[in-house]
């Protein structure tokens, strides 16, 4: 083994237009535990990427354990030795599934089997503590449950380095310490392990071997946290980094806020209270997530809540907002009982919720004068507001960047920029500084002291950090919805008899869950004895996506009740609606002979079933207008002396007008008219010579083959069935896998050994299995309910509709790749195949008969190929050997749509 | 005032989101043109290139002139096959018409017996079949007059037939495949961008920020609305000059500005029913589902694909409460038989009810559920 884990030489990386990383040199030494610090934006995650294999190499050499990063090779024979954490709290994860089934999916990935994989699991739980926890889905657990669940999964397979991004941002103080001591028991039973850690927690990097600080895509110095505070000279390691980063010790800002803070907020107490909360209790069915929180704020204060994730601090403050109503208890705001409908009120208060919600698509700039305009900030004093915030918040050389660029804890300070816009009374800040570097943490605060001590305004913050408590006029402990202890934090402290918050918060929730058992056993399995070796085809892998999928597929009710239910209701609505019929046409007559000849004539017409004859037409003018208004599909006029004219033997003219907006009509209309116009004149004939003209000498029997009786629904019904499985299936099917991109889980692919053939086919089973389910129901309903005849095998209908789903699920992955966005997925395969599908594969008109572009599609449309398995099996009865042809092509689109895709996935972000 | 102000911002924001999204814009754009010009420019459901084939076991002058007369752009020059290979071609669909001429059809012609031959159609091409069939009765008999009787292919009948077809004389399947694929788009187009920006919305959480802000539902609604109408909008009227009018050189009888104000109330609805599947839909999969259970029959039973008084009378009741049949009705007035107000205004109406029924219906929905 070398000794250096990861080494970088010039490399550089642009992300956004935007310089992440510039010409960055560093050996990284193995077996340690690494720390990465440096302030937001620094290119800690970028780097991270990088050496994790989830980001493309953009310019330099990487090597990591030994190897070129740049060779696809290699990178996939190193998935199975790396562990990759992304940041954000379970970004990786799957929120329909359960604790369970998500390490599940990650064993699978790995290869891992039999009794080695359910005690690997079980030791991951029980020494997270997520055992009791085993079904519960990752979606519904607290911040820090995430986190450690996203641990155990990326530690399900021995790595032998572990890359960690920012793993205990926005977890509680004590998760985070029971985290910690869970990764030093790991890495104490297996010595080669390397830990690879980016940080904004400068306590936390204390405990590293080595650190590397960044700032500005730039490595500012390497070494031990002692050596880097020796070479800075300061005492903490905070201080160490300012230094590094500024060149000087800045301890202004510090010492600003002590000025600040010992500012009481006395002067304002004697008024009504700013917020006051009266058991307040919230509950979700049977769990209550807030129980009887009482509490009053003073205008002016500032008043933290502190708890560990999932105590009930959001739902509290979302309930203080009037986001969600209380089941119980009142809230009182400036005095006044808190309506949420009421817009003064809002306009008075600022929120910061706890997942970013800005808008990513919109700058930094755009976002602030968003939110100046809907607060309705005078127009002239817009653009100066949003300048003196861009000062404030240190925001000004981000302006024109787009907020989903920005680093976490740039987005945060923006967050809080927005809140305070309007320069509210009252501030609601859910976990502000979450993932916000050390500096900028403290100019935070500055500015909430001074938001409060001279602008009077009343704060309600909620935090995980300690050092922040402090800071705090007044603080509540929370845990598990209620309420511990409430009061100032010095008192709190001397209460639990702790030198610091830090401990009086520990020791009071200790005491009331009782210490966590963080499990004696052995964490891992020894040694590298089951590895697995890195094959290029895995069906456990494969499986791995298919299962996980079909899971998700099955929780999600509207989509289970669509492939019954839905694809029914369509194949109804269509069946009877489109009708190739042309019947109950409209039409009128200009009489200007009205002589019994003339209305004998227009007998003929409304005695068809054809037509429907309406209120007859006074002259011409009315005939352009009726005709023009489309009430009249048809009119007749007959001219003056039609009658004499006839019995006179001479010549006449009957004149009709066509409604030719709609050609198919129009011509289907002449046919009528001709039709019955020969028919009328052989009766005439028959009436007054008492024989039976013969007008020709050819009489033409047609047969009509298939649908003899012309029944619309035969034709139609075997059509509705390849229309309805191309939509369905294929919008699907992009949307899983766009969705995976825009919500984060494409990782998985880009760093487990999990290849894109797997992936795509894995992901693709369950949308077949799911699309044949819906197949069974439409031939079901085609055969019982349209009672449409079935004339030939249902075994090879159902060999072309199977084909014909992996076709057209296929036509959704290859979809899919050119979109980021589910927006973007779900309008593209919309547009794609609802044209084709309705206009150039067959269903009203043969694809021989088309022209041009049109005819080229519909050739190369697999809507085509099915329409005629399915036309020829249920109407004219076709056999498999009569079809082999037609099979074939559908099946040669298969290998064709899945290369395009396999080639179109990227295996590495950017 | 503050209330309009809102609305104008908020719908700033949805444009700059949408904007921003290129690979969605790209898709916009091909929707509004190549896609029309495609739909328009691949001929219609009228007879068109219909494929023949032919056993001529006569082998005759007649038979041969009979051939002959089947021409384009109704039908492919027919393919000569033996009577054994009828099963098979039709089975296959290669073929929608076999004619049979039978042995000696020339010789009993001359003799004046009446001949009989035999059309085989695939019935299951209801289209084609009915109208194909009545090209082929007609060809055949005139070409027998005419073999007979020299010039008495267009003998006189005692009444004749003068007809005339209104506002699309040559039945051009281009003028209509255009225009109602424009339809078809305005609305695809619409309720997807409308409901998946606020899905979007609630998938970033962001919608929660909204509503804190002293904003209320109609606002946040009305902008989506708006500013997703707009570029629809745009879209359309780049559609209707360039693509309809220029590129498939469809003559619009009626006032172009008349049609897109239709469009424009048509949105209205279009963008509430947007609206009502994003606030009843929680994930995209699930708006993507939705989406296909409305715009399908939107689309198939609004009259632009089959005509609508051959439908149930039930389909044809339920349909009238649907924007896209009023717009297809209003479309084809407008552009091809260039009505103008006075005579679509009760479209027009019905449109602005429907309108605003699904605009009231939507914003019900929306207030509930945001204010939980």
């Amino acid at each position: 083994m070398t000794d250096t884990v990861a080494r970088l030489e010039g490399v550089s990386h642009v992300y956004g237009g935007l310089q992440a990383l510039t010409d960055i040199h560093i050996e990284i030494p193995s077996g340690r535990m690494i720390g990465l610090i440096g302030p937001d934006g620094a290119g800690k995650s970028t780097l991270l990427g990088l050496i994790a294999g989830a980001r493309k190499l953009q310019a330099g050499s990487l090597e990591v354990l030994g190897g070129d990063m740049g060779s696809q090779q290699f990178r996939n024979r190193l998935a199975p030795r790396i562990a990759y954490m992304p940041q954000g709290l379970g970004g990786n994860l799957y929120h329909a599934l359960t604790v369970d089934e998500n390490i599940g999916f990650f064993a699978d990935l790995f290869g891992l089997t039999g009794d080695g994989r359910k005690q690997q699991i079980h030791r991951l739980l029980e020494a997270t503590g997520l055992l009791p926890f085993r079904n519960r889905p990752a979606g519904k657990l607290s911040g820090g449950m995430k986190q450690k669940l996203g641990l155990c999964c990326a530690l399900i397979h021995n790595p032998d380095l572990l890359i960690l991004d920012e793993p205990t941002t926005g977890v509680d103080p004590l998760s985070r310490a029971r985290f910690w001591d869970l990764i030093d028991k790991i890495r104490a039973q297996q010595a080669g392990m390397s830990v690879l850690v980016a940080t904004a927690y400068m306590e936390e990097a204390e405990r590293y071997d080595w650190l590397a600080a960044l700032d500005g895509g730039a490595i500012l110095a390497t070494g031990s946290p002692r050596e880097l505070r020796a070479q800075t000279n300061t005492r903490t390691l905070d201080e160490a980094f300012i230094v590094l980063s500024s060149g000087t010790a800045d301890e202004t800002a510090r010492d600003n806020i002590e000025a600040e803070a010992s500012l009481a907020a006395s002067h304002t107490m004697d008024t009504v209270p700013a917020i006051e909360a009266n058991h307040l209790t919230l509950r979700f069915g049977d769990f209550t997530a807030v129980k009887d929180v009482s509490f009053s704020i003073s205008r002016g204060e500032i008043f933290g809540f502190l708890g560990s994730n999932g105590c009930g601090k959001t739902t509290t403050m979302k309930m203080l907002t009037g986001l969600l109503p209380p089941s119980e208890g009142d809230v009182l705001l400036f005095g006044k009982p808190l309506d949420a409908r009421d817009l003064s009120t809002r306009q008075r208060v600022g929120y910061m919720s706890q997942g970013f919600s800005l808008y990513g698509e919109l700058t930094v700039r755009q976002n602030l004068e968003l939110h100046a305009r809907l607060f309705h900030l005078p127009v002239d004093q817009v653009s100066i507001r949003v300048d003196e915030l861009a000062q404030e918040f240190g925001l000004a050389d981000v302006m024109d960047q787009l907020a989903s660029h920005l680093p976490l804890g740039v987005r945060q300070r923006l967050s809080l920029a927005v809140a305070v816009v309007h320069r509210p009374e009252l501030l609601i800040l859910d976990e502000p500084t979450s993932g916000v570097d050390p500096g900028a943490r403290n100019q935070f605060w500055a500015l909430l002291f001074r938001l409060s001590r001279e602008d009077g305004v009343t704060i309600f913050i909620s935090t995980h950090f300690m050092n922040e408590g402090e800071r705090c006029d007044r603080i509540s402990l929370m845990h598990a919805g209620e309420v511990l202890a409430s009061d100032k934090p010095d008192v709190l402290i001397r209460e639990a008899g702790e030198q610091n918050l830090e401990g009086a918060f520990m020791r009071t929730l200790e005491t009331a869950t009782g210490t966590e058992d963080i499990g004696s056993g052995a964490v891992l399995t020894g040694g590298h004895g089951d590895e697995p070796e890195h094959r290029w085809f895995s069906f456990r892998r494969l499986w791995a996506y298919g299962h996980r999928e079909a899971r998700e597929l099955i929780r999600d009710p509207i989509r289970m009740a669509f492939a019954f239910i839905g694809s029914a209701l369509l194949m109804l609505i269509l069946g009877y609606g489109i009708t190739l019929d042309v019947e109950d046409l409209s039409f009128a007559v200009l009489d200007q002979d009205q002589t019994p000849q003339s209305r004998d004539y227009v007998t003929a017409f409304s005695g068809s079933r054809y037509f429907i004859e309406r209120p007859p037409i006074n002259d011409m003018l009315e005939l352009g207008k009726r005709m023009q208004s489309g009430e009249l599909s048809l009119a007749l006029v007959i001219p003056p002396g039609y009658g004499k004219d006839l019995k006179r033997g001479q010549d006449t003219e009957i004149g009709v007008w066509i409604d030719g907006a709609m050609p198919f009509r129009g011509e289907t209309i002449a046919g009528y008219v001709e039709g019955i116009h020969y028919s009328y004149l052989a009766d005439l004939v028959f009436r007054t010579y008492g024989t039976v003209p013969t007008l020709s000498l050819v009489s033409i029997e047609d047969r009509y083959r298939y649908n003899q009786d012309f029944r619309s629904l035969d034709a139609m019904v075997p059509a509705v069935i390849p229309i309805l499985l191309i939509f369905i299936p294929s919008i699907l099917m992009a949307l899983g896998i766009v969705r995976e991109k825009e919500l984060g889980s494409i990782t998985n692919l880009y760093v487990t050994p999990v290849t894109r053939l797997e992936f795509l086919l894995g992901k693709q089973l369950p949308y077949i299995a799911f699309s044949m389910i819906s197949y069974v129901s439409l031939v079901m309903l085609a055969v019982w309910i349209f009672e449409v005849p079935l004339k030939g095998g249902l075994w090879t209908l159902s060999l072309g509709a199977l084909l014909y789903v992996v076709v057209t699920t296929g036509l959704g992955q290859v979809i899919s790749a050119f979109a980021s966005t589910q927006i973007a997925a779900l309008a593209a395969t919309a547009i794609i195949t609802l044209l084709p599908t309705v206009q150039f594969s067959g269903l009203t008109e043969p694809v021989s008969s088309q022209e041009g572009v049109g005819a080229l599609i519909g050739e190369f449309w697999p809507a085509t190929w099915f329409l005629q398995v399915s036309r020829g099996v249920f109407t004219k009865g076709l056999s498999f050997i009569d079809l082999q042809q037609t099979l074939l092509s559908l099946a040669a689109f298969i290998p064709v749509l899945t290369l395009i895709s396999v080639v179109l996935l990227k295996k590495q972000g950017r | 005032m503050k209330s309009l102000a809102n609305i104008w911002n908020l719908g700033l924001k949805e444009l700059r989101s949408l904007l921003g999204d290129k690979v969605l814009m790209v898709f916009v754009l091909l929707a509004f043109t190549l896609i029309i010009y495609t739909a328009g420019s691949a001929g219609s459901m009228e007879l068109n290139n219909a494929p023949v084939a032919v056993v001529d076991e006569d082998q005759t002058i007649l038979s041969g002139r009979i051939i002959q007369s089947f021409q384009q752009p109704w039908f492919l020059k027919p393919d000569l096959i033996r009577y054994d290979q009828i099963d098979t071609m039709l089975d296959r669909g290669s073929h929608t018409f076999v004619l049979v001429i039978p042995e000696g059809f020339e010789r009993d012609v001359r003799k004046g017996h009446v001949v009989s031959v035999q059309l085989n159609i695939d019935a299951t091409r209801m289209t084609q079949a009915f109208i194909g069939a009545n090209y082929i009765q007609s060809f055949v008999m005139t070409e027998v007059a005419e073999f007979i009787e020299p010039g008495s292919g267009s003998t006189e009948l005692p009444v004749n037939l003068v007809n005339r077809v209104s506002f699309n004389p040559n039945l051009e399947g281009s003028w209509f495949g255009g225009v109602m694929e424009l339809i078809t788009e305005i609305t695809l187009i619409s309720i997807i961008l409308t409901g998946a920006a606020l899905i979007r919305e609630r998938e970033h959480g962001t919608i929660e920020h909204l509503m804190v802000m002293p904003l209320r539902s109609y606002e946040i609604m009305a902008a989506k609305v708006w500013a997703n109408a707009l570029v629809v909008m745009i879209a359309a009227t780049l559609s209707v000059t360039v693509v309809i009018q220029g590129w498939l050189q469809v003559p619009v009888a009626g006032s172009v500005l008349l049609f897109l104000f239709g469009a424009l109330i048509h949105l209205f609805s279009t963008t509430a029913i947007g609206i009502l599947v994003g606030t009843v839909a929680r994930t995209m999969p699930q708006f993507g589902l939705l989406l296909i259970l409305i715009i399908l029959p939107l689309q198939l039973l609004s009259g632009g694909i089959t005509p609508r008084e051959s439908m149930p009378d039930l389909v044809q009741e339920i349909m009238l409460l649907a924007p896209t049949t009023h717009f297809v009705s209003l479309a084809q007035g407008i552009l091809y038989r260039g009505a103008g107000l006075d005579v679509v205004w009760p479209q027009f109406l019905a449109l602005t009810a429907i309108g605003a029924v699904f605009f009231g219906a939507a914003l019900v929905l929306f207030r509930r559920h945001m204010s939980v």
